[in-house]
C-alpha cells in the first residue's frame, strides 16, 4: 500500500481544481461565440434574402426598398447631404428636440409624482384629472402645438413633453407609494425631518420605478419629436421621412428609419450606464447574460 | 406567596411613579379600520419602566405588543389615559428615543457607514464628527472591516449588528425593539442578545423590549410583562432576579432560569390558546 502525503493529495486536488475552472470557461467563451455567430447568422440571412427577393422582383423594391438601397441612400447623405441640408443637422435638430422634451417631462413627472405621492389630499383630488389627461390621445396634442407654438423647435419639444410626463408620473407615483414603511418610520426615529425622509428615503427607493420609466420614456419623447416634425417643421428627421415619402422613396423611409434605431440605441445605452452608476447598490442581477 | 421565595416575582399593578423612564397609565386604544369598524388594539394599559431597567413584553400573536412601541414613539396616540417619557407627555417623536425594527429596516442604498451616520447626519451633526462617531459605532460591534459594504453584501446577522450601531450611535436614553431577532438563526440570535446586552449596560438605557418567545424575555430582561389576548391588557408582571452580566448561551441551562420559565409559561399559555382560536374565528 502506498502512502500519499497530504501535501501531495492537496496539491493534485489544487492541480485539478484549476483544469476544471479552465474548462468552464473555455466552456462559457464557446458559448458566447455561438450566440453571437447564430445573431450574426440571422442578420446575414434575412438581409440577403430581402436582397435577393429584391432583385428577382419578388419584394418590390419600389415599395418596400432593398438593402443595398438603403445603405446608398444614407451614404448618399452622409456625404452629399439631403435636400434639407447635411445629415448631422437632422440628427442634431431631432436629438435636441427629444432631449429637452426627455428632460422637461421627466423632471416634470417626477417632481408631481413625489408631491402627489406623499400627500394624499393632492393625489385624491387629482387622479381623476390625471386619468382624464392620460386617456387624450397625445399624438393629438400635436396639432394643437403646432397652431399654437408654430413650426419651430418649441411645438415638438412640447409633444415629447406630454409624451414623456405620463410615463415618468405613473412611475414616480407609484415608486414613492411603495416605500417601505418601516424603512420611514426608522428614519423619523432617527431624526429625520418630513424634507430629509423625502430626500433620503422617498427618492432613492422610488429611483428603480423611475428609471424604469426613463428606458420607455425616451422612445416616446423621440416619437413625439419625429411625429411633430411629421406634421410640419424646417428641420429634422420627421421631415426627411415625410420628404421621402412625398417623393416616394421608400428607401428614403427606411434609411431615416435605421437612422432613427441606431439614435435611440445608443442612448438607451447611456441610460443604462447611467442607471448601474445610480444604482450600484442594488445585488447584481442573477442572470448577466445578453448583454 | 411561594412566588416570593423563586427568582420571578409577580408584581402588582400600581399607578407609575413620576420619575419612570416610560410610564403607560390606564391606556386604552381604539381606532377605526378602513371598512368603518371600530377595532380595540389595547385596553387598560398600565406599564412602567424604570430609568436603566430592560423590560420585556411577551403575549400572544395580535395582542397589541407592537402597539405598546408605537404608543411610546408617538406615532400612535392612546385614546383614553396617558403616556408620559422621561416625565413629559408624549406629544412628538422624542430624540431620546431609538427603535430597533424587527423588518429591515436599513436603507439599501446606503453603504453601512453612511448607513450609522444617517441618524446624527438628520439631527444636523457637521459630517466629519458623524462619521467619526460612526465609525467607531461599527468597531463597537465588530464590523470594522465591512463600512464600506451594501446591507445587500452582508448576513442577517450583520445587518443587525448594523441596526444596533444605528440605533446606539443617537445614544437613545429609552430603546424600543419590536422582535428585533426573530428572523435570525439561534446561533446569531444568542450571539445578538450577548451584543445586546453589552451596549445596554455601557449605555444605561431604559429598555421595552417585544417578543413572541418567553425564553428569550426571561433571558434579557429584568421584569417581564406579560399580555392577554387581544385587546390586550396587561395579564401580570414577574420581577426577574436572574444576576448579571448573564451569559446568554448558558443561561437557558439554569435551573432558575427553567423555573421561571415554566412559571411565567403556566400563565402565558391559555392566552396564547385564547389567541390562536381568536385567530381561526377571525380568518373565517
Amino acid at each position: 500500500m502506498t502512502a500519499i502525503s497530504p501535501t501531495e493529495q492537496a496539491a493534485a486536488r489544487a492541480t485539478s481544481i484549476v483544469v476544471a475552472e479552465a474548462q468552464a470557461r473555455a466552456r462559457l467563451r464557446k458559448r458566447h461565440t455561438l450566440v453571437i455567430g447564430l445573431r450574426l447568422a440571422i442578420l446575414v440571412a434575412l438581409l440577403g434574402l430581402w436582397e435577393l427577393g429584391a432583385d428577382y422582383n419578388i419584394i418590390d423594391p419600389f415599395f418596400f426598398a432593398s438593402p443595398s438601397g438603403i445603405w446608398e441612400q444614407i451614404w448618399s447623405w452622409v456625404t452629399e447631404g439631403t435636400s434639407q441640408g447635411p445629415l448631422w443637422l437632422q440628427i442634431y435638430v431631432t436629438l435636441e428636440e427629444t432631449f429637452l422634451g426627455f428632460v422637461i417631462g421627466a423632471l416634470g413627472g417626477i417632481a408631481a409624482g413625489i408631491v402627489l405621492g406623499r400627500n394624499k389630499l393632492l393625489a385624491d383630488v387629482f387622479s381623476i384629472y390625471i386619468k382624464i389627461a392620460n386617456s387624450v390621445p397625445r399624438v393629438v396634442l400635436g396639432s394643437v402645438f403646432i397652431i399654437a407654438l408654430g413650426l419651430g423647435m418649441a411645438s415638438k419639444v412640447a409633444l415629447a413633453v406630454v409624451m414623456v410626463f405620463f410615463v415618468v408620473f405613473a412611475n414616480a407615483f407609484q415608486g414613492v407609494r411603495e416605500a417601505d414603511r418601516a424603512m420611514i418610520a426608522n428614519a423619523q426615529i432617527l431624526g429625520a425631518s418630513p424634507f430629509q425622509i423625502t430626500t433620503s428615503v422617498i427618492i432613492p427607493s422610488a429611483m428603480s420605478w423611475i428609471l424604469a420609466s426613463l428606458h420607455v420614456s425616451f422612445g416616446f419623447a423621440l416619437v413625439g419629436a419625429v411625429v411633430g416634425e411629421f406634421l410640419g417643421a424646417k428641420q429634422g428627421m420627421g421631415l426627411l421621412i415625410s420628404t421621402a415619402q412625398g417623393a416616394f422613396n421608400a428607401n428614403g423611409v427606411f434609411a431615416a428609419m435605421i437612422i432613427l434605431a441606431v439614435m435611440a440605441l445608443v442612448v438607451e445605452f447611456l441610460i443604462t450606464r447611467f442607471e448601474n452608476y445610480v444604482v450600484k447598490w442594488r445585488p447584481a442581477p442573477f442572470n448577466e447574460q445578453g448583454a | 406567596m411561594q412566588l416570593q421565595t423563586m427568582a420571578a416575582e409577580k408584581l402588582s399593578h400600581a399607578a407609575p411613579p413620576a420619575d419612570a423612564a416610560i410610564a403607560i397609565d390606564d391606556v386604552t386604544l381604539r381606532f377605526v379600520t378602513p371598512d368603518g369598524h371600530m377595532m380595540t388594539a389595547i385596553r387598560d394599559f398600565t406599564m412602567t419602566v424604570a430609568r436603566g431597567e430592560f423590560a420585556c413584553v411577551v403575549g400572544p400573536t395580535g395582542c397589541g405588543k407592537s402597539t405598546t412601541l408605537n404608543l411610546v414613539t408617538g406615532l400612535l396616540r392612546p385614546t383614553t389615559g396617558n403616556v408620559r417619557v422621561m416625565g413629559n407627555p408624549v406629544t412628538d417623536i422624542s430624540r431620546d428615543i431609538g427603535f430597533v425594527f424587527q423588518a429591515d429596516a436599513l436603507f439599501p442604498w446606503r453603504s453601512v457607514i453612511d448607513n450609522v451616520a444617517a441618524g446624527p447626519l438628520f439631527r444636523g451633526t457637521p459630517k466629519a464628527q458623524a462619521y467619526d462617531k460612526a465609525r467607531d459605532w461599527i468597531a463597537r460591534v465588530g464590523l470594522a472591516r465591512f463600512e464600506k459594504h451594501y446591507p445587500h453584501q452582508l448576513s442577517g446577522g450583520m445587518r443587525k449588528r448594523v441596526a444596533l450601531a444605528q440605533t446606539f450611535i443617537n445614544q437613545p436614553k429609552i430603546l424600543l425593539m419590536d422582535e428585533p431577532f426573530s428572523a435570525l438563526d439561534m446561533q446569531t440570535r444568542t450571539a445578538m442578545q450577548d451584543e445586546l446586552l453589552g451596549l445596554w449596560s455601557d449605555q444605561k438605557a431604559s429598555v421595552v423590549f417585544v417578543t413572541h418567545d418567553l425564553e428569550e424575555a426571561v433571558a434579557l430582561a429584568d421584569k417581564v410583562y406579560v399580555l392577554t389576548a387581544g385587546p390586550g391588557t396587561v395579564k401580570s408582571v414577574y420581577r426577574i432576579d436572574l444576576p448579571r452580566p448573564r451569559v446568554m448561551a448558558d443561561i437557558r441551562y439554569d435551573p432558575k432560569f427553567i423555573e421561571i420559565a415554566k412559571v411565567i409559561w403556566n400563565d402565558l399559555r391559555e392566552e396564547v390558546q385564547l389567541g390562536q382560536s381568536q385567530g381561526l374565528q377571525a380568518s373565517h
